[in-house]
C-alpha cells in the first residue's frame, strides 16, 4: 500500500449566508414606557374654599400657579438581534439592526454614532454605513436612508422609535467563533450631560431642557459572529495487481481514495470533489463510489459522473463536523 | 440614613392680604427633590418650580387665613388635580377624595373604581381627581391653617 500525495483534487468554500433577514424582521422595537406631560405645556392649579359666615355658602377661588413643563432629554437603544450575527471572514454588508427611542417628552433629534473597538470581543467589525429605516422594519438600500452625521439626524416625537441598521464589514482574518461586538450610540442633539442637567430656553415649548436618567445618550451593544467552515482533503491510493503484490505494475489497479473533511461552526454549500485520472492509467468504469455506494459514470441524477478526463462527485452542502468519502479507480496501461 | 426636610419661608407665609369679610387661600406648589450628600445622608429639599419635568415630585400647599370678621363655618377647600399630575398622598391631613370627577367623597381607602366586566377594584392614588377638606369646626376669625398634599408630574 502507497500513500499518494493530495493532487488534482478540488473544492470550492462558499460558506452559507445565514438568514440575517429573518433577523431583521424583529427590528420592531417594544414600545417604550410613556414619556409623560408633553414639554410646553402648562399645569395649573387652583383651590377654592367655600364657607358659611352667616349669609349663606361663599365660594372663594385661590391664586393660581401656572407651571410650564421643561423638556426632558431621554433616549434609549436596544439591538435588536436577540442572538449574535452568523458572518464569515471578509463578508460585507454584514447587518447589526438597532431601535433608538426617545424617552422624553419633546421632539428631539438624535446623532448617531458607532463604536467597535471597545474591546470584550475577538475582533472590531469595521462599520461602513448607518441607514434610516422607511418603517418596515426590513433593510434596504434602495428604500432606506443613508444616515449622514449632521446632516439628516433622525427628529423623534416622544415615545417615538426608529429602527437604525448599521452596516459592517468582517476582516478577512477573523476565524471560525471570533465575536465582533459593535454598539450604537444616539445622542440628544440639544445635548447630552448627568441627569438633573439643564439647558436654559432650549426645551421644546420655551422651557429649559433636562437631562434624563439616561444622560440624553443610549446605547446597546450587537455582536457578530463568525461561522466559518474549513475542508481538509486526504487522498490515498491502494494498488492491487494479479501477482498479489502491491507493485503498481502494468495492469495493477489503482484504488484512490479522498477524503473530504469540514471543520468549524459554519457549512461549506456547493462543496465538490474533482479529480483528473493521472496520465499512463485509464479510468475504471462505473467504479465511482461515495459513502460506500456506488455512483454511475452518466451526468445524471446521482452525485458523481466521469466525462473521459476527470471524475467529479458533487457534495452539495455539508456541515461542520462531517466527512465524505470517495473512491474510484484506474488501470495502470 | 437621616432626613431633613427643609420648608421655604415662603410656605409659612399667609396668603396676601384680602378685603374683609372674606377667607384668604394662597396656593404654592413646589418641587421635592431628595439630594444625597457625600455621607450618605438623603435630603428632601423643596425648591420653588424653575424646571418641572415628567417624574418631578410636586408639594402643593395651601395655607388659609379667616381674614374676615366673623367665623367661618362649613368650611371646605377643594383642589382639583391638574390633568398632568398624579395624586401621591396627603401627608397626614386626611382628606376626603374622589376618584370619579367630584361626584362622590370619601377616604381614599374607602372608594372603589369600576372595571369592565361589572366589577370593582379599590382605588388607587393615582385615580384621584380631587382632594378636599372638610372642617368639623367653625374657623374662627384670625385663625390659619395649612393643608398640603403631594403629586407626580405624569
Amino acid at each position: 500500500m502507497m500513500i499518494a500525495p493530495v493532487g488534482g483534487a478540488k473544492h470550492r468554500l462558499l460558506p452559507s449566508c445565514s438568514i440575517i433577514a429573518v433577523l431583521a424582521a424583529l427590528a420592531l422595537s417594544a414600545q417604550a414606557e410613556a414619556a409623560g406631560t408633553r414639554a410646553g405645556s402648562t399645569i395649573s392649579n387652583t383651590a377654592s374654599a367655600s364657607f358659611d359666615t352667616g349669609g349663606g355658602t361663599t365660594t372663594v377661588d385661590s391664586n393660581r400657579v401656572d407651571l410650564l413643563v421643561d423638556e426632558l432629554l431621554d433616549v434609549t437603544v436596544d439591538s435588536s438581534n436577540p442572538a449574535d450575527v452568523p458572518t464569515t471572514p471578509g463578508a460585507t454588508g454584514q447587518l447589526l439592526t438597532f431601535s433608538v427611542t426617545n424617552n422624553g417628552n419633546g421632539v428631539e433629534a438624535f446623532g448617531l454614532t458607532t463604536i467597535a473597538n471597545a474591546g470584550g470581543d475577538n475582533y472590531d467589525p469595521a462599520v461602513t454605513q448607518i441607514y434610516l429605516d422607511n418603517g418596515d422594519g426590513l433593510f434596504d438600500a434602495g428604500t432606506d436612508t443613508l444616515y449622514t452625521p449632521g446632516a439628516n439626524d433622525p427628529s423623534l416625537s416622544p415615545d417615538q422609535s426608529v429602527t437604525v441598521f448599521v452596516l459592517a464589514t468582517t476582516p478577512g482574518t477573523v476565524v471560525d467563533g471570533n465575536r465582533g461586538i459593535v454598539s450604537l450610540v444616539a445622542a440628544a442633539k440639544t445635548g447630552t450631560g448627568d441627569p438633573g442637567d439643564s439647558f436654559a430656553g432650549q426645551g421644546e415649548g420655551g422651557g429649559d431642557a433636562v437631562v434624563g436618567s439616561t444622560g440624553a445618550d443610549g446605547q446597546d451593544a450587537g455582536a457578530f459572529v463568525v461561522s466559518a467552515a474549513t475542508v481538509t482533503l486526504v487522498k490515498s491510493a491502494v494498488v492491487t495487481n494479479s501477482l498479489g503484490t502491491t507493485d503498481p505494475v502494468p495492469g495493477a489497479t489503482i484504488t484512490y481514495t479522498i477524503v473530504a473533511t469540514v471543520a468549524g461552526s459554519g457549512s461549506v454549500i456547493g462543496l465538490a470533489i474533482t479529480d483528473n485520472i493521472p496520465a499512463d492509467t485509464s479510468y475504471v468504469p462505473g467504479s465511482i463510489t461515495l459513502g460506500g455506494s456506488g455512483l454511475s459514470d452518466a451526468a445524471d441524477a446521482d452525485a458523481g459522473d466521469y466525462n473521459g478526463t476527470r471524475v467529479n462527485v458533487a457534495l452539495g452542502t455539508v456541515a461542520g463536523g462531517q466527512t465524505r468519502t470517495v473512491t474510484f479507480q484506474t488501470k495502470i496501461d | 440614613m437621616r432626613t431633613a426636610l427643609f420648608l421655604l419661608l415662603a410656605m409659612l407665609a399667609p396668603g396676601q392680604a384680602f378685603a374683609a369679610n372674606q377667607v384668604a387661600l394662597d396656593n404654592a406648589v413646589f418641587v421635592e427633590r431628595v439630594s444625597t450628600d457625600a455621607q450618605g445622608k438623603q435630603r428632601i429639599l423643596l425648591e420653588e418650580p424653575k424646571v418641572v419635568v415628567p417624574g418631578d415630585r410636586l408639594v402643593f400647599v395651601l395655607n388659609y387665613r379667616n381674614a374676615g370678621a366673623q367665623p367661618a363655618d362649613k368650611f371646605v377647600i377643594t383642589n382639583p388635580m391638574p390633568s398632568a399630575v398624579r395624586f401621591a398622598d396627603a401627608g397626614d391631613t386626611r382628606p376626603f377624595v374622589s376618584v370619579d370627577g367630584g361626584k362622590q367623597w370619601g377616604l381614599l381607602a374607602d372608594l372603589s373604581v369600576p372595571m369592565e366586566g361589572g366589577s370593582r377594584r379599590a382605588a388607587q392614588p393615582a385615580d384621584v381627581t380631587h382632594v378636599r377638606w372638610a372642617f368639623q369646626k367653625p374657623i374662627p376669625v384670625g385663625g390659619t391653617g395649612k393643608l398640603m398634599f403631594r403629586g407626580v408630574v405624569k
